[in-house]
């Protein structure tokens, strides 16, 4: 941060301002831990290094030890692979299709329009907690399965939204040329309609992002996330809770983690890069 | 000089602050006076800073920029000096402002008379009983239909030119001795345009209220202003009376103006004397919207039982106030409106309705080209793709080919090569719609359809295009189906008029004999045209029955 504190400067014909800078530094930092976490951490997740539990933060062990007495620093940065991982995969699928659904809903209308409403629309008044909990009753617990049913729960939201950005771009006169020009639905959502609306799709993306590691903490933390060994940031909270009383930094700090990587994307989402339209500058 | 006159305006500068932060000069250094009860005219084309500088009147300056200097002497208070909270109170009783769009100016969820009489509240000028008394006195100085119980009306329950005067009402309610009019026939048809404009002048002149009239259409402006300010690029480019400025133009942009309106001589076809051959004909053509009825046609049909020929290498005009059904006319041809009942045979062959049964070829030799060139370019793509997109689809060129066949076609509409990397948003109005012109060049078609195409830019903007469109014709041998409510436009490239009233064709004619209408909804529609004489509103006698009949007041 040793940069000029100015409020807005402008880089490749774009401005930026500092808020988002820091945020996505922040978000940066979190994904080279995720994709590098097995050769940065200082201990393996599952050995017993510490002879106290709940031990607190001191050299060797950065950020204490949990209640089994394993190290903390090693676990949180492994646990990101995870919370982030499977975040970023099942919000991937839930926005791509729901995206892709909703743009086909708005460009083909009739009654292909209305039976996906009204089933995604169904789906949505689905609680999100609850079906995650009845299909993890169901199948069991697996990376493949949380990933599918968090996307699942998620398509409903992408579609409505895409549907309703892509309904408003449908009525422009430039769809209309193209139709007469004869195009495909195929051209019609991805060269017409998705580059107009790609912006708040994004912005969309991450805002669903954070849902997604809220849910999926939630889910952990009640035990039907992953299973131990294994842990995401959610599962971490929930295993250490007992360390609560004795102000263990194994309990807070996984709950900073989940903080600083939900609330980061949410300040780039609000201070995204805009794009400079005075082209004498 | 002492302050003899209402508005003294003395080296006005404004500056506008780019998204890049850079700043820029909008208004340089603009000087004028207003006398008591006298009317001004501001013209010039979009962008020359005329609505900012009438802006500026109140001691407005839109977001972005500012007043920098100069004094803006009004009633001999200076606005650009004045704290916000002074300029307010002078806002509705010294100053009052009519926008161009009343539709878009009105609460659409309270009543008409709440919304005239608000400024008498805001500003405590009288009680609410008499404001009421005043503003149906207005109403009836405007000319409005049922002055008593228009007021208890929402907008949506009058029509766009009892609007337009009804926001008129709203200025005048509180005794401005300035009123602003920010373009506010532009978007009226001319059969109703006249009846605004002839409201405006003469509560104008009952009042002794001076005005500042806003506006590109010269013709208009004839009718109205004492006097004429011609702005450019943000400067005073001539001053004169309207007399002086029509009769007289010193500066090559004015003189540029009127020539717009002078009667382009039509060369004859050079192919006048051999046989012309029929490209598109239709047979009672009728479409329309709502519920399919038991004949097998829609509950309001908004094109009935229209049939006409356009010949190769011609041009059809199609003319008609809004809503009276060209458009869809229009549309039902190219296929994105399917017709409910009659024949479309083009170039020999019979059409589908829809265009989406129609083939490749049949698509690409018939084009259409739509107004708003903003809707109509995809804002996400550069110039040079939403040109070659055409060239890919119908005719399988290569990406170097293509590249040296957006060049090609920049040239022909003429544009600058450099502008293919642009996105639509960094063109000009004019510019944008060459570009939409040029993506219907690209399918190399037969008949192009001009729905309007010129009524979104200003005159002399128009007239370069319309230019463009007979060379081209020369050129590549095209036809155009052109539509549009301007007399002029039509007159200027189409070989045959039809006329349409209410869905129907009612008349057709030729160029020559465009001053003889028959029918009397045409003959009601070709005299409210505006001529540039200044004499001609007042002269203008109009049959009433005609009025009555055909007139949407």
């Amino acid at each position: 941060m040793a940069r000029a504190a100015t409020s807005r400067r402008s880089f490749l014909g774009h401005s930026y301002n500092l808020v988002g800078v820091v945020a996505s530094l922040v978000i940066l930092a979190w994904t080279v831990v995720a994709i590098f976490a097995p050769y940065i951490i200082p201990h393996p997740i599952g050995d017993i290094v510490d002879d106290d539990y709940f031990g607190p933060m001191r050299q060797g062990l950065w950020l204490g030890s949990d209640y089994l007495g394993r190290d903390m620093l090693s676990r949180v940065l492994m646990g990101a692979r995870y919370t982030v991982g499977i975040s970023l995969a099942a919000v991937s699928i839930a926005c791509f299709s729901g995206v892709v659904l909703g743009m086909i809903a708005a460009v083909t209308g009739g009654w292909l329009d209305t039976c996906l409403s009204r089933f995604l629309d169904a789906m949505n008044s689905i609680p999100s907690k609850l079906f995650g909990l009845v299909v993890v009753a169901a199948v069991g617990s697996s990376i493949p399965v949380l990933i599918l049913t968090l996307a699942v729960i998620y398509i409903p939201g992408a579609y409505r939204f895409a549907r309703a950005l892509a309904v408003n771009i449908n009525t422009m006169d430039f769809m209309t040329v193209a139709r007469v020009r004869g195009e495909s639905t195929i051209y019609l959502i991805g060269s017409e309609i998705l580059p107009n609306i790609i912006r708040p799709v994004l912005a969309d993306f991450g805002l669903r992002f954070v849902f997604i590691v809220l849910l999926l903490s939630g889910l952990s933390f009640l035990g039907l996330g992953l299973q131990p060994p294994l842990a995401d940031w959610g599962a971490l909270v929930r295993e250490n809770i007992g360390g609560l009383p004795f102000a263990a930094p194994a309990v807070i700090v996984p709950s900073l983690a989940i903080a600083s990587l939900t609330i980061s994307v949410n300040l780039l989402i609000d201070n995204l890069p805009q794009k400079i339209r005075d082209r004498d500058a | 000089m002492s302050m003899t006159n209402l508005v003294e305006v003395r080296n006005l500068r404004i500056e506008a602050t780019t998204d890049a932060g850079r700043v820029v000069e909008i208004i340089k250094g603009v000087s004028l006076d207003i006398a008591d009860g006298e009317i001004i005219a501001l013209i010039g084309e979009s962008g020359s800073g005329k609505t900012t500088v009438a802006l500026s009147l109140m001691g407005y300056a839109r977001p972005g920029c500012r007043i920098t200097g100069g004094e803006i002497n009004v009633n001999g208070k200076n606005m650009a000096a004045l704290s916000e909270k002074e300029r307010a109170r002078l806002r509705g009783t010294d100053i009052a402002y009519v926008p161009q769009s009343a539709a878009a100016s009105f609460n659409p969820s309270s009543t008409i008379m709440e919304q005239v009489i608000e400024v008498t509240r805001i500003h405590k000028l009288m009680p609410p009983e008499q404001a009421r008394k005043r503003a149906v006195e207005l109403f009836r100085a405007l000319s409005l239909p049922d002055p008593e119980g228009i007021g208890a009306r929402y907008p949506h329950q009058v029509s766009g030119g009892q609007l337009q005067r009804l926001a008129a009402a709203m200025a005048l309610i509180g005794d401005p001795k300035l009123v602003i009019f920010d373009e506010p026939t532009t978007a009226l048809d001319v059969t109703t345009q006249i009846d605004v404009l002839k409201a405006f002048k003469s509560v104008m002149k009952a009042g002794g209220i001076a005005g500042v009239y806003v506006s590109h259409d010269l013709a208009v402006v004839a009718q109205i202003a004492d006097r004429i300010v011609v702005l450019k690029g943000g400067e005073v480019q001539e001053t004169g009376t309207t007399g002086e400025i029509l009769s007289a133009a010193q500066h090559p942009y004015t003189r540029e103006l009127l020539a717009a309106f002078e009667p382009k001589p039509r060369q004859a076809q050079a192919d006048a004397d051999a046989a012309t051959k029929e490209l598109l004909r239709i047979d009672n053509l009728t479409a329309g919207y709502g519920p399919v009825r038991g004949d097998g046609l829609p509950l309001i049909r908004a094109v009935q039982s229209v049939s006409m020929v356009v010949e190769k290498g011609r041009n059809l005009g199609i003319i008609g106030e809004s809503g009276c059904g060209k458009s869809t006319l229009a549309r039902v041809i190219a296929g994105i409106h399917p017709a409910a009942a009659g024949e479309i045979v083009f170039d020999g062959k019979e059409l589908e309705r829809a265009a989406r049964k129609r083939s490749q070829d049949q698509l690409r030799e018939m084009q259409i080209v739509f107004q708003y060139a903003d809707t109509a370019l995809n804002p996400a793509k550069p110039v040079e793709d939403i040109i070659s997109r055409p060239l890919a689809f119908y005719h399988r060129l290569d990406r170097q080919a293509r590249s040296k066949r957006v060049d090609e076609l920049l040239d022909m509409v003429r544009l600058p090569r450099a502008l293919r990397y642009r996105h639509p948003s960094e063109l000009s109005g004019g510019q944008k719609q060459r570009v939409n012109f040029a993506r219907a060049l690209a399918a190399d078609p037969k008949l192009i359809i001009c729905d309007e195409i010129t009524s979104a830019l200003d005159t002399v903007v128009a007239s370069a295009v319309i230019e463009l469109l007979k060379e081209l014709q020369r050129e590549l041998g095209l036809s155009y189906i052109f539509i549009s409510h301007d007399l002029s436009v039509v007159e200027a490239i189409c070989d045959k008029i039809m006329v349409m009233y209410n869905g129907e064709r009612v008349e057709q004619i030729t160029p020559d004999n465009v001053k003889a209408p028959t029918h009397p909804y045409s003959k009601l529609l070709f005299s409210s045209v505006p001529k540039l004489d200044p004499t001609w509103l007042d002269g203008l006698v109009r049959d009433p029955e005609l009025v009555s009949q055909y007139g949407h007041r």
